[in-house]
């Protein structure tokens, strides 16, 4: 476990009556892709969030690089170097690309640099082969696929640690898949803890070391990506299969009863 | 010479130097993205109507006039202007300027305080009532409305208690506030020098920042463009300059008024707090995620706000020598509110400038002091800028609209 630089124990988050996480574990180590798989509702986004310091988390505990930490707000998980790509991308359709790009960590806080600003955006734009015609454009006019990539771009601008996708190719063509998925391996490379969220197999089997299933909020199964086969993750997505290797926390018998006692009163 | 980096796309239609400009000025009107266009348009017709019902209205003593009787609400309205970027209201501008100088004159008229120490107590006053608004709107989650509504008759109250008995008081005519509000005029030489001054810098800055592009391998504004804009600039301000100078010029207070501009325009486009505030005002949920804090924004914006309204309302009370319990009272809250939104504020929060607080101003007082010129009573003022204030919020909204249905939103 030297290289574990994130590591979830026990994450539970309710919201009201609804138990959307329960008893979550997750490590992620340096140089790792973890690929998050799951249904629709499993609660990958919500998982996201507690990293990324949108909701905080009701129970359990987050060991940031060996220390435990907690993550009270977004500005918490900047701080410590977890960059996040959201599922709804959370843009600002008001601003420009290289506004959205420098949000909260524009350079020169008294005195705008803006050239600097349009060079580096061009620069990280480019390395992702976006086709922005503009980035003098508002947000609103550009594609969905085109802000996809300019929220990518975003998470990689303060060399974060860990960068956490949320369904990274979910708008994208075929180049700028291929980029994503070519990107993701060079922070590998670089020695970046990367979480994915997919639904897309083929994506998932391409790039990740080491797929995590979640369903109805559980952990259903790690899985080594090289040793499992598409037809295993599926069984464990839908819950043909429960817990194939590991992490026998708390859902050992009865997903499917698990998860109507997902609704507590 | 190859290509800027940021014009490498094939797809982007190549426009350089004056035409481009221009034709890419007129792309945006068409998409929605309207500008000043309609500020100009509305002006051009408020000029023509009224100097053909009465010819005093242009005349360079009416003109003078106008200067110094828009800079107090004009200065409420730069305050509205932040509130509205970043998707709030503030209805009480009014009554905050005028508790705020009420205030003053207590501390200056009856208490004898030194009038430096008095209006920064109106200020410190202003601020404090900003951060209660903000206080109650972070903790709370009432909406700006209705906290500033709730502030709007509270404070007239506070105002009303402050005055006592007598409910009003004067300030003398040789103190240097109303001296400052009423005779303090720049002489000739200055004002023309000032326009040269802004000219040659909106030259040199626009210069300089085009080298820098041109360094980095960007494309920038041509030498020619940068030129006609500086002309453009003497020119047009240099007229205006020249035909208040035909009778008392311009004044210092309206000098005070278009510096208040400027800072915060520097403060809008320039710096990261005003990128946070359109970041909150477009979406506060992704601001919130981008690590900004968004309710100190919301907090400093309303201090902002209220400070604004103190600094108009002791002007007012300059200007009028006086302070009695109608000050800031009867449509001073509304116009404030209807300058941002007539100079392009949109209502919905994330856009505009700080210029629309100056535009939006020149209109409402041009109908307030040309209606007053044909004699007719604030009846008939309230009526107009009613309509005048139905008319530009329905534009900003067609706007939006044409926006999201060009994709601009
Ligand atoms: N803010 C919230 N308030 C209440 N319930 C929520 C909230 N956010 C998520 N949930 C609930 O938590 C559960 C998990 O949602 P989540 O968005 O994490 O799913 P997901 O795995 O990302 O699904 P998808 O694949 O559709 O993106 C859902 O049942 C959802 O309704
Ligand atoms: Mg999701």
């Amino acid at each position: 476990m030297s290289g574990t630089v994130l590591s979830l124990r026990g994450i539970t988050k309710t919201f009201g009556a609804v138990a959307a996480l329960t008893a979550i574990d997750l490590d992620v180590r340096r140089g790792e892709v973890v690929a998050v798989v799951g249904d629709n509702g499993a609660g990958k986004s919500t998982l996201v969030k507690i990293l990324s310091g949108v909701h905080a988390a009701t129970e359990g505990t987050i060991t940031f690089e060996g220390r435990q930490v907690t993550i009270a707000g977004p500005a918490d998980a900047h701080a410590l170097g977890i960059a996040t790509v959201f599922q709804d991308l959370a843009l600002c359709e008001n601003l420009n690309v290289i506004e959205n790009l420098f949000l909260g960590q524009e350079l020169g806080p008294y005195r705008l640099d803006d050239v600097a600003m349009e060079v580096r955006s061009w620069e990280l734009l480019r390395q992702l082969s976006a086709k922005i015609p503009s980035v003098r454009t508002p947000i609103a006019s550009l594609s969905g696929g085109q802000r996809q990539t300019v929220a990518i771009a975003r998470s990689l601008l303060a060399d974060p640690k860990v960068v956490i996708l949320d369904e990274p190719t979910a708008a994208l063509g075929v180049a700028q898949t291929a980029e994503v998925l070519g990107l993701i391996r060079r922070l590998r490379e670089q020695g970046l803890g990367v979480i994915m969220i997919s639904h897309n197999m083929a994506d998932v089997k391409a790039v990740a070391d080491t797929v995590a299933v979640l369903r109805l909020g559980r952990n259903n199964g790690v899985f080594a990506a090289d040793e499992v086969s598409e037809e295993e993750i599926v069984a464990a997505i839908t819950g043909a299969t429960q817990n194939a290797i590991g992490n026998a926390s708390g859902n050992a018998i009865g997903n499917v009863s698990g998860n109507t006692g997902g609704l507590r009163s | 010479m190859s290509t800027p980096t940021d014009l490498l796309d094939e797809r982007l239609i190549g426009r350089a130097g004056v035409r481009g400009a221009a034709e890419g000025m007129l792309d945006r009107v068409r998409s929605g993205d309207l500008g000043v266009l309609p500020v100009v348009i509305g002006l051009l017709v408020i000029g023509t109507v009224f100097q053909l019902l009465n010819p005093i209205f242009l005349s360079s003593t009416n003109l003078v006039n106008l200067t110094l009787e828009l800079v107090p609400v004009g200065v409420m309205a730069l305050g509205v202007v932040c509130v509205l970027l970043v998707g709030q209201i503030d209805l009480s501008v009014g009554s905050a300027g005028g508790l705020t100088s009420a205030v003053m004159a207590v501390l200056f008229v009856s208490k004898g305080m030194p009038a430096v120490v008095a209006v920064l107590a109106a200020l410190a006053l202003g601020a404090v009532i900003g951060w209660i608004y903000g206080q109650i709107l972070n903790r709370f989650g009432v909406p700006s409305f209705v906290i500033t509504m709730a502030g709007l008759l509270g404070l007239l109250g506070v105002q009303l208690y402050v005055l006592g008995a007598q409910g009003s008081i004067n300030l003398p005519f040789d103190s240097s506030l109303v001296a400052f509000a009423q005779l303090a005029f720049l002489p000739p030489w200055l004002s023309y020098a000032l326009v040269v001054v802004a000219a040659v810098w909106l030259f040199l800055s626009g210069h300089l920042h085009a080298r820098r592009r041109r360094r980095a391998g960007l494309s920038a504004r041509s030498v020619n463009l940068l030129l006609a804009r500086s002309a453009a600039l003497l020119v047009g301000v240099g007229a205006v300059v020249w035909y208040l100078n035909q009778t008392r010029g311009v004044g210092w207070m309206f000098v005070l008024f278009l510096g208040l501009v400027l800072v915060m325009h520097y403060v809008l486009s320039r710096t990261r707090f005003g990128k946070s505030m359109y970041a909150v005002g477009g979406n506060a949920e992704a601001a919130r995620r981008a690590g900004i804090n968004v309710k100190a924004v919301y907090t400093s914006v309303f201090v902002l706000c209220s400070t604004f309204a103190a600094v108009g309302g002791v002007l007012a009370a300059a200007r009028l020598a006086a302070v009695n319990q109608a000050s800031g009272g009867g449509d001073v809250n509304l116009n404030a509110i209807a300058a941002a939104v007539i100079g392009g504020t949109s209502l919905f929060g994330g856009r505009g400038t700080a210029f629309a607080a100056l535009l939006g101003i020149v209109v409402i007082q041009a109908i307030s002091s040309g209606l007053t010129l044909l004699n007719l009573d604030s009846s008939f003022r309230f009526m107009v800028t009613g309509a005048v204030l139905l008319l530009a919020v329905a534009v900003d909204s067609v706007a939006r609209r044409s926006r999201v249905s060009h994709g601009r939103a």
